[in-house]
């Protein structure tokens, strides 16, 4: 069972209260888009749900496993895209299966030898995303998951996640562009 | 716990990657070398300071791969994603401090074979520098370590990286050049000092570091 919850959290950064009295519920195939202009806090505010960042002020509550896509991809460069997945679905617990499945939800299963480095922003983003996906977390949390992305791996994006929603997860995310799923939207 | 091992292979494998392990090594016995030239071919002279060139070496040496320690990690988001799974700062450390130690460590012990002969020391001075490099590499990779995680936010580092780890190196030094028949015993006991902080204060580094 996953769940995120806030009560009315605050976030200060750098010296500036970006944002105070959040509060959010998350219940099982439930989905946040998170909105707002440059420095408003959305990564603070992801970050804050994954447990990285603790609030100035008020309670973030998570149940379950979770999964951050941030903008660093997490990659090691210098290995295969399939190594490099792999590291982390064996911290997960996940094996090569689940790695390989999520590298074709993606469209880069025959990327998978190719070494991360040499991978363009677009499919970047996406290996972040089939990191997401191969780790089984049931809590998403995906900042800017469309950035950088081209129409078909937009519509991608979208089947993903209403995959996942349809399967019972929650997922948190931030963006500037319309992820093509029909979500709650919170504006900061 | 399986992802303490997991993390220890990826950053041993990650440190032979490029060659990148080798470098201290190449630089140990250049420095093993460079030595007889500037002493003079003093056979006498070069036995009697020889351990003491090697051990400044050997700190050199292990300076070379700290930068790349645990800034790139921070900067790709390697270590948010191993802290969101539940991994504790001090037990990313104490991974890192393992793999740093087994990428240089025994190889510096390897190389001092070559380099002792390059300096003429004898058996028993060979024996007590390797026991010495055994109890007080893992110091190195101590220091190393936590000095790493305290600069890995700072712009330009690689040169405070030295200022601060040198001058905190000199008991490992003076008691691993050191003959007295003390010297061993409180080589080990810095060591395991340093060994035994290093994970905390890296840890608490790397949580200040994301705040």
């Amino acid at each position: 069972m996953t769940r995120l919850a806030f009560d009315q959290v605050a976030c200060f950064r750098g010296g500036r209260l970006l944002f105070e009295g959040l509060t959010l519920a998350l219940k099982p195939g439930e989905g946040m888009l998170v909105t707002g202009a440059n420095g408003t806090g959305k990564s603070s505010l992801l970050r804050m749900a994954a447990g990285l960042l603790a609030p100035a002020a008020g309670r973030v509550e998570r149940v379950g496993a979770v999964a951050l896509s941030a903008e660093a991809a997490a990659l090691d460069e210098d290995k295969a895209l399939f190594a490099a997945l792999r590291f982390w679905a064996q911290l997960d617990g996940r094996d090569d299966e689940a790695v390989a499945l999520a590298l074709a939800a993606v469209g880069l299963a025959q990327l998978a030898q190719v070494p991360v480095r040499l991978l363009s922003t677009g499919q970047r983003r996406r290996a972040t995303l089939a990191r997401v996906i191969a780790s089984g977390a049931g809590l998403w949390l995906l900042d800017e998951p469309a950035s950088g992305l081209d129409a078909r791996a937009l519509g991608e994006l979208s089947a993903v996640m209403a995959g996942h929603l349809a399967a019972g997860g929650v997922i948190l995310a931030a963006s500037h562009q319309p992820l093509g799923i029909e979500m709650r939207e919170l504006a900061l | 716990m399986s992802g303490f091992g997991h993390l220890v292979r990826r950053d041993l494998g990650h440190a032979f990657a490029h060659g990148g392990a080798w470098l201290p090594l190449v630089f140990y016995l250049l420095v093993a070398a460079l030595f007889p030239f500037v002493i003079g071919p003093d056979a006498a002279l070069l036995a009697r300071v020889g351990g003491g060139a090697l051990w400044t070496a050997a700190l050199l040496a292990a300076l070379l791969p700290v930068e790349r320690l645990v800034r790139p990690d921070i900067g790709s988001g390697v270590i948010d994603q191993l802290a969101i799974r539940g991994l504790s700062d001090e037990g990313i450390a104490a991974a890192k401090l393992i793999a740093h130690w087994l990428s240089f460590g025994p190889l510096l012990m390897i190389a001092t074979l070559p380099a002792a002969a390059l300096l003429n020391l004898d058996g028993a001075t060979l024996t007590r520098l390797e026991i010495g490099l055994l109890l007080g590499t893992p110091g190195l990779a101590a220091l190393g370590l936590a000095v790493a995680a305290l600069t890995a936010s700072l712009r330009g580092a690689g040169a405070l990286i030295g200022l601060v780890m040198l001058p905190l190196a000199v008991p490992l030094l003076i008691f691993g050049a050191g003959s007295g028949p003390g010297a061993l015993k409180l080589l080990a006991a810095t060591s395991l000092l340093f060994v035994a902080g290093a994970p905390f204060v890296a840890g608490a580094a790397l949580r200040a570091g994301r705040s």
